[in-house]
């Protein structure tokens, strides 16, 4: 018996082999869930070249979260291949090259309003789209970066980061009557396809070789994507609102 | 039996194109992937997870950014001892 049996997922963000959510996909279905993915626009095909390696084949269906025609066909189109859903995946973050890297005075709120739109708001857009495949409730998990402080060129992006912890605060207190969990696991630093677009990312990996009190591999997604398993699962019925920190313990050293 | 160079190149024509819309006769061995070919990073990803099914080969991050031109991923994968 698997920690994720008999659950059916919405897991978006497979881009890779190093995603966090590749390596959550192939976990749940390691652990008997079944998966299915989303994916939008030119990355779709990635997504389906890269499903073929998992476990087991996964289907992907079409899912821009700023797109509100995709948000109101998710059900339709989930439901194509899962009679419901019991946890949902929010790997999604973007943030236009003008709001990232050291440009923070100079961002105009154009760039701003995308990131936030992509990378904060979607985590409610995304949660309410998939509501109503979840009538009995279910766990939605976002993938985080630690908001709580400054960190060098992260800029807007951790501000959009900030946006997206509060975000799930609030949809915690409006979805817990539906017994519906939100949580984020806040990771370090993962070489994934999505940090090559970080122009701080090796000062980040850095930081974490001299402050993590527990050694961290930036190659390794496995840790966080045990995090996600481990909020999808039934061992956490009374969680929500919260943000479990997968980064070696960085979140916690003054230095 | 191994690959040959011309028997890669074809492969990996096919490929960009599919990936890229680059029609086939212009991947050549001397052509760079960004700035003759205009393949952008996402699609280099897409070119390169292609061309490890097409050619049962692993090509990992670290020696993705080395595969400037079309001539070095031939080569690479040549190395990586394809057999037909």
């Amino acid at each position: 018996m698997g920690l994720l049996t008999g659950k059916r997922l919405l897991i978006t963000g497979v881009l890779t082999e190093a995603s966090i959510a590749f390596d959550t996909a192939r976990l749940a279905q390691d652990e008997g869930a079944q998966v299915v993915l989303s994916s939008y626009g030119r990355v779709r095909r990635l997504t389906e070249r890269i499903a073929g390696r998992l476990p087991q084949p996964a289907p992907v269906i079409e899912l821009d979260v700023t797109n509100v025609d995709d948000l109101a066909a998710l059900p339709e189109r989930v439901g194509e291949h899962l009679d419901g859903l019991d946890g949902v995946v929010h790997a999604i973050a973007f943030a236009p090259e003008a709001a990232l890297g050291g440009n923070f005075l100079n961002t105009g709120w154009d760039d701003v309003a995308t990131a936030f739109h992509v990378s904060a708001y979607s985590l409610k857009a995304l949660t309410t789209a998939a509501l109503p495949m979840m009538p009995d409730g279910g766990s939605v998990v976002g993938l985080d970066f630690d908001a709580t402080v400054a960190w060098p060129l992260y800029d807007w992006m951790g501000v959009a980061k900030a946006a997206l912890e509060s975000c799930s605060r609030y949809l915690a207190r409006d979805l817990g009557k539906q017994n519906v969990r939100v949580n984020l696991v806040s990771a370090g630093p993962i070489r994934t396809m999505a940090a090559k677009g970080i122009p701080g990312f090796e000062g980040l990996a850095a930081i974490w070789e001299t402050r993590a009190p527990l050694a961290w591999d930036v190659a390794d997604a496995e840790p966080a994507a045990r995090a996600i398993v481990a909020l999808l699962s039934d061992w956490f019925p009374k969680t929500t609102g919260e943000i479990v920190h997968v980064d070696g313990g960085v979140h916690a050293m003054g230095s | 039996m191994a690959l040959s160079q011309q028997e890669i190149l074809a492969g990996l024509a096919e490929i960009v194109n599919e990936v890229a819309g680059i029609p086939a006769s212009d991947v050549q061995m001397d052509k760079s992937f960004t700035d003759d070919l205009d393949v952008d990073s996402l699609s280099m990803v897409e070119v390169v997870v292609a061309a490890e099914e097409k050619f049962g080969v692993r090509i990992p991050d670290d020696d993705v950014k080395n595969l400037k031109t079309v001539g070095d991923a031939v080569t690479y994968i040549e190395k990586a001892g394809v057999t037909a």
